[in-house]
């Protein structure tokens, strides 16, 4: 288990006695309990529904309380280190809060004119396959092991420019926009945003983020390729560009603002 | 130099979880300076393991519902010992509440017609559960979050509230420290509203995070303030036993919303033997109607599986003591004769728990589960529209705060109270915040307080605090469980008297910085004292009601239990428990409660 104090440390060995079904998790806590007090580990809920624990469990990110350790090889040590991409703070536990920094830059949900019956009522009218994807999007957990794995976010080192300018959001903020742009009843044109500040033209599609997601979302394929089409059609592509300067691109949007509509 | 650093607020609210972002975010549209103190990263709280749904009669589903049915469910499930006040309150305001949600970005599940779509859950007449599959509370908690960071509040992430203070006996300020550093914050604030949630981990067998360790209700009792109704601890009837690991963990109700069916050993399905008088006349006595009733069929009386949780708990009690129990002590709950593929979009978290940590799969094969303690409905004393405790300026909401529930909540019910209440608590505190100036700031008693929580590091070699805690889970699972008696709730008050005087000799060792055996010996502080008021509350209640069951007086008693709330307050320095008259009912009330469904039912077209 990685030990140690601002990105310092080593490994230190533990033994425990395994239990049946016992996940990696259980194995951390047990360490603490009986050998080191003083460890540093997060976590709440140990049901796979908070994201709270992550780490990388052999090398591999994943959250603790959803590893048995059945399933790891047992000719070996495991090895428990936290998630590589952000500051670590102590131990297992790291610096997540860009992460929190990035999430108050996106405008919240602002409707659209709601039509009379929904004004009476005071709920949107809404069919279940239209929200289905943004419901898949909006199952993140926000343990941030997308965050972890995304090269971008890795390998750059302006992507987590405190500024944020100029930089990448990365996939858990990707999905959180497109949750936003694909809601039937949002307002607020989002392309700009996507393709500005949160810099989706950085992610190259390797699908890291997709394979590691806890949730099983689909973020590359169902998020961020659509939130790219989006983009293209609007910057890149000649007839999308005169569609919208016309407004009327076929994208049900108030407010998609005439200064982006020309390509950079 | 002081070791402590100082800020200033109008409304500090403790806690992250719904009841206290919704709190925050009222207080702070109302114009008060608003701070937010939580233990965890924000996003992390309890809120997001509530999986089943919000109760709200939007009556989209059913149109017969509407605010009485919900309010006469809520008292009929709470064996009339709520705050009639308190539940009015809530089942009037609940739609709103959660219609507010859906406007600030909460994707609910739709019904046919394109509305807030509705499920079944036990005690609730109709389907009133406003749900997103069973990840409702992720999706509340996200919602209130995203909302909260763009109202112009600070939020405090990882710090951790030790002591309250008083001014001209009013509130004035709480000591915090902060995990990742170990440093001392003072807040000086004209009002703190606590939503601190429950405290389950003072139990074994619980399907709470770490943080509930009862710290708001800890706190505001060594404040002064009343805590009530502190035996009713819910056994969720429905807990994950196996593996051992992973004992506790919820399997929400909506299982069993969705058409789920208990079972013994011998594969009969016993629910059927345990329907109450009170609920008789309201569920189905035959399989045929049950089944009925889940095809929709609007003549036909719910199934007994969604009887209330303190029924449906103390059933599979009585099945596993009179030797039908499932190999590990339970019941097996099945769903798999539903189509698989209705199960995984209805209960996906469900399907990947049960497939990823028990290697089971839901859509073919039963669950062994089994009661687990899940929530606490007792706890601070609240004024019912203000949310105010018995000090001035101190308020609480959510799970942390008694009245709402009774002697037992209905499942959906908590996540209403969160939204109804937060709101509450975060209205009144920002007016008593502009009605009250400051107070001066504690310093010198501050700095009492940084002392005394540095003690643990005094003692480098003194006792593991995690011991500490797990002899006192061990203790309450014991000696004050789902059944209690006299003798083992006088045995538990010995027990917690030798673990107070161990608690005192708690060690911690390493440096300050995110040092959680440093933090464990603080929390065992606070878990004693709900300890205590629990046992005692429970041996100063000598009936059986709801949630709490005497083997030695099993008789629900309308004599004179009926009619008191039982009071645990700080006396000096001894805990004293007294029994004070519940809020008189209004007649309006009472013709509710007793009325027939029927009766209070929206009759035809009912829709608002």
């Amino acid at each position: 288990m990685w030990r140690g104090q601002g990105g310092k440390g080593f490994y230190v060995d533990y033994e425990i006695k395994r239990e049946v079904g016992m996940v990696v998790l259980d194995a951390v806590h047990r360490v603490q309990a009986s050998q080191a007090n003083d460890l540093a580990v997060r976590w709440n809920c140990k049901a796979g529904k908070c994201g709270s624990c992550s780490a990388e469990v052999n090398g591999v990110p994943r959250l603790m309380c959803m590893t048995r350790l059945d399933s790891l090889p047992t000719d070996a040590p495991i090895t428990v280190a936290p998630i590589k991409s952000f500051p670590g703070i102590k131990d297992l536990v790291t610096d997540v809060s860009w992460n929190y920094r990035v999430n108050k830059r996106i405008p919240p949900l602002t409707p659209k004119a709601l039509t009379p019956a929904e004004r009476l009522k005071g709920e949107f009218n809404m069919q279940q396959r239209d929200i289905d994807r943004v419901q898949e999007f909006r199952k993140c957990i926000e343990c941030f092991l997308c965050q972890d794995v995304c090269h971008v976010l890795r390998d750059a080192e302006k992507a987590t420019d405190p500024s944020l300018e100029g930089g990448f959001y990365g996939p858990r903020f990707m999905i959180r926009i497109a949750g936003l742009e694909m809601h039937p009843k949002d307002g607020v044109d989002r392309v700009p945003l996507t393709k500005k500040e949160a810099g989706i033209g950085f992610c190259n599609i390797t699908k890291c983020c997709t394979d590691v997601c806890p949730e099983h979302i689909k973020i590359t394929d169902n998020g961020i390729i659509p939130m790219k089409e989006r983009v293209a059609d609007r910057y890149y592509d000649p007839i999308g560009i005169i569609a919208h300067a016309l407004g009327g691109n076929g994208k049900d949007k108030a407010g998609a603002a005439a200064e982006d509509g020309g390509a950079r | 130099m002081s070791s402590f650093n100082p800020h200033d607020y109008d409304v500090v609210v403790v806690g992250a979880g719904g009841a206290g972002l919704r709190t925050a975010i009222e207080a702070s549209a109302r114009g008060a300076k608003t701070a937010i103190i939580c233990k965890s990263l924000l996003g992390k709280a309890h809120t997001v393991m509530a999986e089943g749904g919000a109760a709200a009669a939007l009556a989209n589903v059913d149109s017969r519902d509407n605010w009485m049915v919900h309010f006469r469910d809520t008292c009929r499930g709470g064996k009339f010992l709520n705050n009639w006040k308190m539940a009015e309150l809530h089942a009037k305001e609940a739609p709103e509440r959660i219609r507010e949600l859906e406007r600030w970005g909460a994707v609910f599940d739709r019904s046919k017609d394109g509305w807030i779509n509705q499920r079944n859950f036990g005690g609730h007449a109709y389907p009133r559960l406003a749900h997103v599959g069973d990840r409702t509370g992720l999706e509340i908690i996200r919602t209130l979050q995203d909302k909260g960071v763009h109202s112009g509040i600070d939020v405090f992430m990882e710090y951790t509230v030790v002591k309250l203070f008083k001014g001209d006996d009013r509130i004035s300020a709480c000591l915090a420290y902060e995990r990742e550093t170990g440093r001392f914050h003072l807040f000086n604030t004209k009002a703190i509203v606590l939503a601190t949630g429950g405290v389950g981990r003072t139990y074994k067998i619980n399907s709470n995070s770490w943080e509930y360790t009862g710290d708001g209700q800890a706190l505001a009792y060594e404040a002064g303030a009343d805590l009530m109704d502190m035996e009713f601890i819910q056994f969720h009837p429905t807990g994950m036993i196996w593996p051992p690991s992973v004992a506790g963990i919820l399997v929400t109700e909506g299982v069993r919303g969705e058409g789920g069916v208990l079972r013994n050993n011998k594969g009969e399905r016993f629910m059927f033997k345990y329907i109450s008088p009170l609920f008789a006349k309201e569920t189905a006595d035959t399989e045929e109607e049950a089944k009925r009733w889940l095809e929709g069929d609007k003549t036909a009386r719910r199934p007994p599986e969604l009887l209330t949780r303190d029924e449906v708990a103390r059933a599979i009690r009585a099945e596993v003591k009179a030797g039908r129990g499932s190999p590990r002590g339970g019941a097996f709950l099945d769903i798999s004769w539903r189509d698989p593929e209705y199960v995984k979009r209805k209960l996906p978290s469900m399907y990947h728990q049960f497939m990823e940590l028990a290697g089971v799969d839901i859509t073919k094969e039963p669950m062994e589960v089994g009661p687990t303690m899940h929530y606490h409905m007792g706890g601070i004393r609240v004024d019912a529209e203000s949310a105010m405790t018995t000090v001035p300026g101190l308020f609480a909401a959510g799970e942390c705060a008694a009245g709402l529930h009774g002697a037992n909540r209905l499942g959906g019910n908590s996540l209403s109270d969160l939204l109804v209440f937060g709101k509450r608590a975060g209205e009144y505190a920002a007016r008593w915040a502009k009605e009250h100036p400051a107070t001066k700031p504690p310093a010198p008693l501050a700095e009492a307080a940084v002392a005394e929580a540095l003690d643990p590091f005094e003692r480098p070699k003194g006792e593991n605090p995690f011991t500490i805690q797990e002899s006192l889970r061990e203790t309450m699972h014991e000696y004050v469980g789902m059944i209690r008696t006299a003798d083992e709730l006088k045995t538990a008050l010995e027990k917690i008297e030798e673990l107070k005087s161990r608690a005192r000799n708690a060690g911690a060792f390493g440096n300050r910085q995110y040092n959680t055996g440093w933090h464990a010996s603080l929390d065992i502080g606070h878990m004693l004292v709900m300890a205590e008021a629990i046992t005692r509350s429970a041996l100063a209640r000598e009936e059986s009601r709801g949630a709490h069951t005497r083997d030695d007086f099993p008789k629900t008693d309308e004599s004179k239990w009926a009619t008191v709330n039982v009071v645990s307050r700080k006396t000096g320095d001894r805990m004293t428990t007294v029994l004070e008259p519940l809020p008189r009912w209004s007649e309006e009330a009472k013709r509710i409660i007793t009325s027939k469904l029927e009766d209070v039912s929206t009759q035809a077209g009912g829709a608002p």
